[in-house]
This record gives structure tokens, sequence and C-alpha cells, in this order.
């Protein structure tokens, strides 16, 4: 589970606005909405910022406390802004019967950011994933959500020189 | 114009399928989309439409392009069909994955599509349920219960308002034929639910999606568009999940639709009783409504003619991992392990000998070589001590070491918990410290393991350096009981299947624990 930090309470810049407030229209008479309207924000903005909660909790009629808790839980939502880039890399099972941890590794090692983080110059995210559903053909990666199979030191090289525009 | 079939599935793409579709295109070819066959050795693979049917040839790259055309490639595969891999198949549920373009009206209802619903709508809802029960369907999610069972309950419930939830969460590692499914046939899914919500009067459904799968939300949703009017008045949606694999537990599913942490829920009361947004709901696995179709269509019996004891019809498994003839392999139960994977599978991709087979994901049991009689079936798994779950089959070469990997499913448990109960919240993350003190001992000795430092270090000398136990044995003994607490104590299948790979490692390859393991024989039990 993700560790809980000390919530923003800035608000929303106006721009962000405007765009969680079209966001929380299109959801208004949807059952259970919290999930996709977290979705389609994130798709917005890129992550969830901590100063949306408010605004959104008070249109699903939800404490803030609830929509913070379900921020937290899943591993999906993003309280800050990723890299530009995102490289996702499996570390289940089957792709781990491939050697996928020397795959992991060699990415963190030629990427020069630690699973689960996002580099200084915010040019790259390296985040673990379990499972892609592709387990005949790893090791696996999601480079901005194109998947990438078979991974190798050599395709491991062209991951690395995509992500560095 | 010539006409040929290139896969667009996921794992199709992330071989190159892509880059071969659109070099088929430039030099002018009719490209058709298709789902994929299932075996991902002759991927990216292009079928080629003759006067004396398709074609084969794979794998092919773009710059093959000309000489597939002309027909001279060396990897021409003739009739995909007719390979060993497919001949020996029985594909009920994947009859058309691979062959039609996914989301074609068309093509689907020229493939048998629909006859299903028709024959459903047709016949009173409690008929359309004895026929599923008739049948002998049992839910291919890993729990095995009676499909036909469940739908007699929520058909039974008296309630304003019933749902048909598809579980499409489908989290463990080895298995894909949600995924391939909902890419490759997508109105076969949508058929079953529109079944599904006659036989138990739902008008509403939904289809819960993890988000690692893209590419199949994206296809449900455009099908559930096309099909609309097709099963008006039932309606259809999909719900795209956030990352967290407890959602595959149903009730945690259900609370994640209804916009709430993922968290699981105590049984009783059933789903079946008070379920989705509190009303009765049919919660099934792809699978399993992927099978409905089928056994309306063809009549219950044509379904329960094939399988094995008490497990009937077909299982869509997938073999995975370090294996040759990776895929989709559809057959009815009873099968061997061993046929499955030196067979059929044709032992590991690296040529190195097979050490350990892991059915049924995370949480599924290690099995050595010795014991590949097993039979493809739920009760013989269970005896076993293990599960058939989703059907996934993840092979390991002698390379392994299985320590790692009891631990693996500790770390993976103790990410994922949903943090509701004890014994898998705290459980998880005991046992990672508990097999990383007994491989320290394996690797360096106790003096190695008192010297590990860390947090590990600190929860040994916080308070009683002789606390925590360094050596082997003794660590051995604590994990097999942590193991009977989560087993026993865990709400869910979760807290309460990690065990399985854990204490199966434990049992079938000992030496990979140090010297203690092999002096405490399944303590557990």
């Amino acid at each position: 589970m993700t560790q809980g930090q000390a919530i923003d309470r800035t608000p929303p810049d106006p721009r962000d606005a405007a765009v969680l407030d079209a966001v929380i229209a299109r959801h208004a008479t949807m059952r259970g909405a919290l999930l996709p309207l977290l979705h389609a924000v994130q798709e917005e903005l890129g992550h969830v910022p901590d100063a949306a909660v408010p605004a959104i909790a008070e249109a699903l009629n939800l404490s803030r406390a609830e929509v913070h808790g379900v921020i937290t839980f899943y591993h999906d939502y993003r309280r800050a802004p990723a890299g530009r880039h995102v490289v996702r890399i499996c570390r289940a099972e089957s792709c781990q019967s491939r050697g996928g941890a020397a795959i992991e590794a060699a990415a963190a090692e030629r990427l020069g950011v630690a699973m689960g983080a996002t580099r200084d110059d915010g040019q790259v995210t390296l985040e673990p994933v379990y499972c892609l559903g592709l387990c005949a053909i790893g090791p696996n990666a999601m480079v901005d959500g194109r998947p990438v199979a078979r991974v190798d030191g050599p395709a491991l090289e062209r991951i690395a020189i995509e992500v560095a525009a | 114009m010539t006409r040929v079939f290139v896969s667009a599935d996921m794992a199709s793409v992330a071989l190159g399928a892509d880059a071969l579709a659109d070099a088929l295109a430039a030099r002018g070819c009719e490209v058709v989309r298709t789902g994929s066959r299932g075996l991902f050795a002759i991927e990216p693979l292009v079928e080629v439409e003759s006067d004396g049917g398709r074609i084969g040839y794979g794998p092919v790259g773009p710059g093959d392009v000309p000489a597939i055309l002309d027909g001279s490639h060396p990897n021409r595969l003739g009739d995909v069909a007719a390979l060993p891999f497919f001949a020996r198949q029985q594909r009920f549920t994947f009859a058309r994955c691979g062959i039609t373009d996914p989301l074609s009206l068309s093509d689907y209802a020229a493939h048998d599509g629909w006859k299903g619903l028709a024959a459903a709508r047709a016949a009173a809802p409690a008929e359309v349920v004895r026929t599923v029960r008739e049948s002998g369907l049992r839910g291919r999610g890993g729990a095995g219960f009676p499909t036909g069972i469940k739908w007699q309950t929520v058909l039974d419930a008296k309630a304003d308002e019933k749902f048909v939830v598809c579980n499409a969460d489908e989290g463990d590692s080895g298995t894909f034929a949600d995924r391939m499914l909902m890419e490759g046939d997508p109105y076969c899914l949508i058929e079953g639910m529109a079944i599904a919500g006659h036989a138990v009067g739902a008008g509403h459904g939904y289809i819960y999606i993890r988000s690692e799968y893209p590419f199949a939300i994206r296809v449900m949703r455009e099908a559930i568009l096309r099909s609309s009017h097709l099963i008006a008045p039932f309606v259809l949606e999909v719900r795209e999940g956030a990352g967290a694999y407890v959602c595959g537990e149903e009730t945690a599913l259900l609370d994640s639709i209804e916009g709430k942490r993922g968290q699981v829920r105590a049984k009783p009361p059933l789903p079946a009783h008070v379920g989705l947004f509190g009303k009765p709901t049919v919660i099934n696995n792809v699978l399993s409504l992927a099978a409905v179709p089928f056994i309306l269509s063809e009549g219950p019996q044509a379904y329960a003619a094939v399988g094995f004891g008490r497990s009937r019809g077909t299982m869509p498994i997938q073999l995975a991992g370090n294996i040759r003839n990776g895929g989709l392999f559809e057959v009815g139960f009873g099968i061997t392990l061993g046929e499955l994977v030196n067979e059929i599978g044709g032992g590991t991709e690296s040529g190195r000998p097979v050490r350990a087979v892991q059915v049924g994901g995370p949480l599924g049991a290690y099995f050595p070589p010795a014991m590949f009689d097993l039979p493809f079936d739920y009760e013989a798994f269970t005896a076993a001590g293990g599960l058939i779950g989703h059907a996934g089959i993840t092979v390991f070469d002698d390379t392994v070491d299985m320590a790692h990997m009891a631990r693996f499913a500790m770390e993976f448990c103790a990410v994922e918990s949903c943090g509701k109960c004890t014994p898998c919240r705290i459980g998880s993350t005991r046992g990672v410290e508990t097999i990383d003190r007994i491989i320290a001992a394996r690797d360096t000795g106790p003096a190695g393991a008192a010297a590990v430092g860390g947090g590990l270090g600190k929860a040994l000398h916080s308070r009683n350096p002789g606390r925590a136990a360094t050596d082997g044995p003794a660590n051995i003994a604590v994990l097999r009981d942590l193991c009977e607490t989560m087993k026993f104590g865990s709400l869910c299948a979760l807290g309460g299947f990690t065990p399985y790979p854990v204490l199966s490692a434990l049992d079938h390859f000992p030496e990979d624990f140090g010297d203690g393991a092999h002096a405490l024989p399944a303590a557990a039990e």
C-alpha cells in the first residue's frame, strides 16, 4: 500500500479547476462514479492533485477522507506528475522465469532511476507492473502505453534511446 | 486485392504485428486485423487468403513481405489450424478467436454468433438456468463453483434490481485467456452476459477490466457500442480497474465498481443475495460467461460430453513462462500436466530441464516434474495441495531458486494486500522477513543471517538479539506456522492461498531452503 504523505491544501490553479469541473459534470449521474472520475482527472491532468480532492468529494457527496483513501489505495493513481516517459516493467512470475529480474536491474541501471521512482530531471518514471498478460513472451514492458515483448539487452537500449527524446 | 489476416492482439502487437500489418498494407493488401490464434512461437503471423484456404507464415517481419506475397518464404506454415498445437485442441469458447475480425458483427453472425442468445430468449429464465446447470459448467475464475447454482440463487432472489458482473480483473501471472477472448471475440462475452441477464432477470451488466489491459478495454467498449441494439433491453458498461490485484476477488471487485477502496467483504451474505449496490448479483469470470453461448446453442450435453470427473467441458489453458510453445490451449479437462508442459508446450524455451511449474497464478502451488501425471481437474489439484485457478501454467527451468520464488509470493501478497485482515496484511511482511533469514542462513550460515542489516537487522536486534532465531530449521518452522495462520485466518484467497506457493516450494524443493528443510517434512497439515 502507498504510504500517505501530508496533504497539499493549496487550491487548484484556475486551468485545472476548469478541467475538473468539466470532468465532474460528465460523471454527475454515474453510479459508483469515483474510479472513472479519478481516471478521467488523471487522463486530463497527468495526476490527481490533492487540491482536486475537496471538489470531487463534494460532487459525489463523499468525505475528503474517503476520496483520499481511494486515491492512495489504488496503485494507478498518482498524486504527483510522472516523468515525461513512463516505463513499466513486469515483475511477475512468468517474466521472472524468463530472466525478468536481470532486465529489471539493467533497466534501473541504464535509465538511471530506481524502480518505482521518477528521475530527477523528470524525463522518465520507472515502475513495476504485476503482469501485462503477455506471459509466454516475456520479459515484458510497457513504454508510454505501448507493449514490448521479449525485452533483452538490445531492446532495452532501444527503449532507453526512445525515452531520452 | 490480396486479403491477409494479422492479429491485433496485445501480445501480437508487442511482438511487432503492427509493423507487419503496415508493410502488408503498403504493398496493396487488404489487411484484416483479427485476434490471436494463440501460439506465440509463430507470431508475428500473417495468413494469406487463397482459393485453398488461408496460408500462414510466421514468425515474420515487415522485411519478409515480398517473399510472403510470392509464396516463397521459408516460414510457410500452411493451414494454421492443422498444426499439431491446434489440431489437438477442442475450441468451444475460443472457436472464433484468431479467425474473425473481432469487431465485425457480420463475421460474428456468420460464425454462429447470437445463436445462444436467441435460444435463451426463446426459453423461460428457469429453463436457461437449468441448461447451464446441466452443462456442468463451473466457475472458471478459480473457485470452480457451479455456475448454474449461482444463477439459480440470483434468479430466486426477490429484488427490484439485479446485476450481472463480469470479473475481467485477470491479474494472475501466467494467465491471459480473458484478455485474448475480450480482444479477439468480444461479442462472445457480450452474448454470454446478455444470456445471464435474461436468465436471472438483470437489466444491467458491468465488465470490470484491469487497467493493465488497455487493448481489451478499447475493444470491449467499441463492441458494446456496436452491439447495443442486439442485446437491448440489456445494457452493458465497462469499468476500468486501477492497478489493485485484490480487486480480482469478487467482493473487492464489487466495492471497486461502487467507487470504494477494493477491500474484501466478509461472506455471508453472498453476492448472489447482497451484491453490487446491495442488489442480487451474478458475478462470473470472463471464461465462464463466454462458455455460455456454446452451451445454449449446442446444448448442455455437447458441453458436458467432454471433461474429467466433476470437471466438465473445456478449459482454455495458458502455457506461459519459460516454455517453447507458449500460448492458449483449450481442451477438455483430464489432460495431464506432463502432456501440457512437455508434449504440447515442448519443454522450456531455454532448452534446460524443467524444474518447476506454477499452476494457477501467484496463489498457485509449485509442482516438480515428478508430479506431471496429475490430471487437469479441480479435485485432483486440490488433493495434490494446489489449485488450477485460472489455468495458467508457468514453467521454470533449473536455474530457478525456489526460496526466492517463495519469498516473491509473500512479497507480492504484502504489496497487494487490501489491509482488511491481519493474517494477510501483517503475515505477508513477516513471511518475507522469515524467508530472508532462511536464505541468509542457507547462503552464509546462522552467523551471516544475524549480520543482516537494514530493517531486518533492526527487527532482529531491536529488543533481544536472541528473540528471532537465525538458523534455518527454526525459521522454517516459523514459516510453516505462519502459513497455517494465513491459510485459515485470512478473509479471502489472497492471504489464504499465498501459502500454497510457499509451502509447495518448501515441500517439493527443500534443497533450496538449506539443510534444515529436510528435517521437517510437511509439518503443516
